[in-house]
């Protein structure tokens, strides 16, 4: 198997088998109920490998993804109940609105009657919100605890707006109730199918992109960024375009998640997108690998998983157990599963070629202590091998 | 095509190249204040392409704060003016691509990247979005000429984390080398070096120099004499006395500093 | 005008809450590169301290007056237990303390739900601290008030333990050199373990004060603990002046907003302002002055 996943044939090979499985057999042998949970975990799995990418490999702690997240299945809810609405009501306002609200659509929903800027604004504006906060935050050179907070605060705030704003984004319930998708009947078995097809593509396609973004140059720079910030630039770069650049791809990966999350489960309230489900994130990442490729894909939709089977019938214990993920985890084991071969003593053999850089020393220096020593940290994953 | 070479034939000497028209580095009136606390005084200071200068003076001089000022860690007052472009002002990474590349009195060099990795992106600031977002199938020429400089050709693969000290302080040269700066500043390369490990470094600055802008803070007198081929002498922030390692040695005001007259010969040991 | 200045005061309650909350995170932070996401839960024990202590003194005011010292401790041990079980391990990996201290959050905030339920409790203030006074016009009510001067009193003694007992003389010495003070013979350990102690209690100590103004429920931490980690940021991490002024700004700052526009758009406005005011000052109103490359 380790041959197997070396090289371009490997890559080649491995992604044929993640297309067979998730396009061909997963379809094929699971009832519809099930693929559209899997389609689910999915879109967590897309989010995933953009914080792989930006934590993992950046080194920027991003507790705020689930903003992202919610911008990008907010546009995609108004467009769906503008849509219902012409379809179903006549009348062009959505259910809520007249419930709750003056029974008139606000000006900011009209645009997104359009697909075609519904689609282009689940890309737009969760990439603008990142390309602004990272601008403001690393090219100040704002410290990695600071842009961790400001995340954090900024999903806090997100979400307290979200809930204040009854009338016009369904507040605290959230948008829900969805009838059609893109005019495709969302009570129709074979368009659910559709859907878990679209977010398994779209999966596939973050991996490929980014599986690119970390073998090429600037993938190595961006580890050199992250372990060493201060040093690229005496190279002559500028860190922080380095780091915007990844933030936001991170950005616009959870947007085009949350967009199909909407459709695929039907809701999407401030409960999805705060500050708990912005960490929750990121322990699927931590479990899997946060420096490897495919380790935050299978973490997340493991960890997911997880969830949905304990969470509804062993509420308290699913807390503790997820508690105790982010202790043991990311205390006694930051390489994640990925780095268990290694951390069992299994030495690595030193290739020629490029090596993968280890787990991420997440470390911001304090200006108040001395240089923190190197770490020594456990080694990679295979997959990312060459 | 011919191959540009990282190294080209000949041999540094004091006041710099003697023909054509030669790259300088020249600082004026350069201070520094942390707090009120003038760690650098009114510096000047000329630095001529094909000069090994080496910039000397007791702990706590001043020495690798004026390179911060440099290449802009630091703000500072003054003008550093770079073969008539002024540099001071300008943020770090702007002042690295004007051909201005530093090491560090503690070596740092890429830990998680291959040594090949670390040359890499020191070749590379120059490429553009497309080149980055490529993988690096072939290495660069004036990389691979590099790693056969500084002795790591077998080596390249691996980690720069298990270097050894004195092999990371020549990869971080390599590094300068691949950068294409035409100012080279190097504080305290050889520091914790053995002997011999000295004595090729000290060659190889010697090469470097011979095309390039070059300043190096070193402390170990035998060294400075053996390959500085002019001395800048920093002593609380203000130059001190400049000239060849035999007219600063018997400049009284470096005996001085030195604590004593024979204090300059004692910093040997 | 009375309403202005009844903003105000709340401003300033809310705005010492988030200086007492802040305090032992940006110690923690300041010396040992710790993100503590617990702390909030360490002033949810201290809230739910004070409720049971009124359960066992019916007193409205002489449980108080238990509490606050109990809070600290209750605070101060959860954090000793933290820091020696986990954290010590951890120090120079301050992101990775921060989703640790996750962990543990979810794991205090569970607990609390299973001993006291979801649902919120209340503490009864005491009698004399029930009803308003009278400032420019405008009724204070007391409660907030006694949050403001316990606050200060809690500021005044921290201050004097850091500036004229040898122990602060060593924590200050850690805070500037872990490795100088080392060599220097100060046990860094017993420092870290009594910043610590300090910080947690201090958080305990504001969970008590919460109960005054609001009732306590396991998600208390949680609506705390983002913004003293803003008062932290603004402030500049281990600067006990940046965080009193971030404190009172953000505090009336955010009751301003509040009454200006709505709760909701005024989070976002405070963060609106940070980000600004990061752009003048990206280490926060004071920063310690280091030659590390950062
Ligand atoms: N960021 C800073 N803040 C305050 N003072 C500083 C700072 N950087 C340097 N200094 C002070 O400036 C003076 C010059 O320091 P510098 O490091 O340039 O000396 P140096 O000549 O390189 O010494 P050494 O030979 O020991 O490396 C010293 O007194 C130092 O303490
Ligand atoms: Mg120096």
């Amino acid at each position: 198997m380790r041959g197997l996943l070396r090289g371009r044939l490997g890559t080649a090979a491995g992604f044929a088998l993640g297309t067979v499985l998730l396009l061909g057999v997963a379809p094929a042998v699971l009832p519809v109920f099930s693929l559209g949970l899997l389609g689910k975990f999915l879109c967590f799995a897309i989010v995933a490998v953009g914080i792989g990418l930006a934590w993992g490999r950046g080194g920027m702690l991003t507790l705020g993804q689930g903003v992202f997240f919610g911008l990008g299945a907010y546009v995609m809810a108004m467009h769906m109940k503008l849509a219902d609405a012409s379809l179903f009501g006549g009348s062009g306002v959505p259910d809520f609105m007249s419930l709750y609200g003056s029974g008139e659509v606000p000006g900011w929903w009209e645009p997104f009657r359009s697909p075609a800027v519904t689609l282009l604004a689940v890309v737009l504006i969760p990439g603008l919100v990142a390309l602004v906060l990272g601008l403001a935050i690393f090219k100040r050179r704002v410290k990695g605890a600071y842009f961790a907070i400001l995340s954090q605060a900024l999903a806090a705030a997100f979400a307290v707006f979200l809930i204040g704003q009854q009338a016009t984004t369904g507040g605290s319930n959230g948008l829900s109730g969805f009838r059609s998708f893109f005019g495709f009947d969302l009570k129709d078995p074979n368009n659910k199918v559709m859907l878990y097809l679209i977010a398994a593509v779209v999966l596939l396609l973050s991996i490929a992109l980014a599986r690119q973004l970390m073998h090429s140059r600037f993938g190595e720079l961006l580890v050199a960024v992250r372990d060493q910030e201060e040093r690229v630039r005496f190279l002559g770069y500028d860190p922080a375009t380095i780091k915007t650049v990844t933030y936001v791809v991170a950005a616009v990966l959870a947007g085009i998640a949350g967009a199909l999350f909407v459709p695929l489960v039907g809701i999407i309230s401030p409960a999805d997108v705060g500050v708990i489900p912005s960490i929750a994130f990121l322990i699927g990442v931590a479990i899997g690998g946060r420096a490897t490729l495919l380790g935050p894909v299978l973490g997340a939709v493991g960890v997911a998983a997880a969830q949905s089977a304990l969470s509804s019938t062993f509420p308290s214990f699913w807390v503790y157990f997820q508690g105790l993920l982010f202790v043991l985890v990311i205390g006694f084991m930051p390489g994640g599963l990925a780095s268990l071969p290694a951390l069992l003593g299994r030495r690595r053999r030193l290739r020629t070629a490029a090596s993968t850089p280890a787990v991420p020393a997440t470390r911001v220096r304090t200006p108040l202590a001395a240089p923190p020593e190197p770490e020594q940290n456990a080694t990679m994953p295979e997959e990312a091998r060459r | 095509m011919t191959m540009p070479t990282l190294l080209p034939d000949g041999e540094p000497r004091a006041g710099g190249l003697r023909h054509g028209r030669p790259k300088y580095l020249e600082v004026r009136d350069l201070s520094v204040s942390f707090d009120g606390f003038l760690a650098v005084d009114n510096v000047n200071l000329d630095v001529i392409q094909g000069d090994l200068r080496f910039l000397i003076g007791p702990n706590g001089a001043g020495k690798t704060t004026v390179i911060d000022a440099i290449t802009g860690l630091v703000p500072a007052t003054g003008s550093v003016n770079h073969t008539g472009t002024e540099i001071l002002g300008r943020k770090v990474h702007q002042v690295a691509r004007l051909g201005v590349g530093r090491t560090f009195q503690t070596a740092s060099v890429f830990e998680n990247l291959s040594v090949l990795q670390n040359l890499d992106i020191a070749a590379g600031a120059g490429r553009g979005p497309l080149r980055l977002l490529r993988r690096r199938k072939t290495v660069d020429a004036a990389v691979e000429e590099a790693l056969e400089i500084i002795g790591l050709e077998g080596a390249a693969g691996k980690k720069a984390g298990i270097l050894a000290h004195g092999q990371k302080q020549w990869l971080e040269i390599g590094m300068l080398l691949v950068q294409n700066s035409d100012v080279l500043l190097l504080d305290e390369p050889i520091a914790g070096m053995s002997q011999d490990e000295r004595a090729e470094t000290g060659e190889l600055l010697r090469r470097i120099a011979a095309s390039r802008i070059t300043l190096v803070i070193e402390h170990d007198m035998d060294f400075v004499r053996e390959f500085a081929t002019s001395v800048t002498v920093l002593a609380a922030g203000k130059v001190l006395s400049e000239g060849s390692v035999a007219q600063v040695q018997a400049d009284k005001k470096v005996q001085d500093v030195y604590l004593g007259s024979s204090e300059v010969e004692a910093t040997d040991a | 005008m009375e309403l202005l200045i009844g903003q105000m005061f709340a401003g300033l309650s809310l705005g010492s809450v988030l200086l007492l909350a802040a305090l032992g995170l940006s110690l923690t932070f300041g010396q040992m590169g710790v993100i503590n996401m617990a702390h909030g839960e360490f002033m949810m024990a201290g809230a739910y301290t004070a409720f049971v202590v009124q359960q066992v003194i019916s007193d409205a005011g002489v449980s108080l007056l238990v509490s606050v010292p109990a809070g600290f401790l209750v605070g101060g041990v959860l954090g000793l237990v933290l820091e020696a079980v986990l954290l010590r391990r951890m120090y120079h990996r301050p992101l990775d303390t921060l989703l640790v201290t996750f962990g543990v959050a979810l794991i205090l905030q569970q607990a609390a739900r299973d001993i006291f339920g979801a649902p919120s409790v209340d503490v009864r203030a005491p009698g004399w601290l029930q009803g308003n006074i009278e400032v420019l016009g405008a009724p204070i009510p007391l409660t907030r008030l006694f949050i403001l001067a316990l606050s200060l009193l809690c500021l005044a003694g921290l201050v004097l333990l850091l500036r004229a007992t040898p122990l602060g003389r060593r924590i200050r010495a850690v805070v500037l050199n872990r490795d100088l003070a080392e060599t220097s013979g100060v046990s860094t350990r017993r420092s870290d373990q009594l910043t610590f102690f300090i910080g947690s209690g201090l958080a305990g100590v504001a969970g008590v004060a919460v109960t005054l103004i609001g009732s306590t429920s396991p998600y208390l931490g949680t609506n705390y603990i983002v913004d003293a980690f803003l008062v932290v940021v603004a402030g500049g991490i281990g600067q006990i002046k940046g965080a009193v002024i971030a404190a009172f700004a953000l505090g009336v700052l955010q009751s301003v907003f509040e009454y200006s526009t709505t709760a909701s758009v005024g989070k976002v406005l405070i963060l609106i302002v940070i980000v600004v005011f990061l752009q003048l000052r990206p280490q926060g109103i004071f920063s310690l002055k280091t030659r590390s490359l950062a």
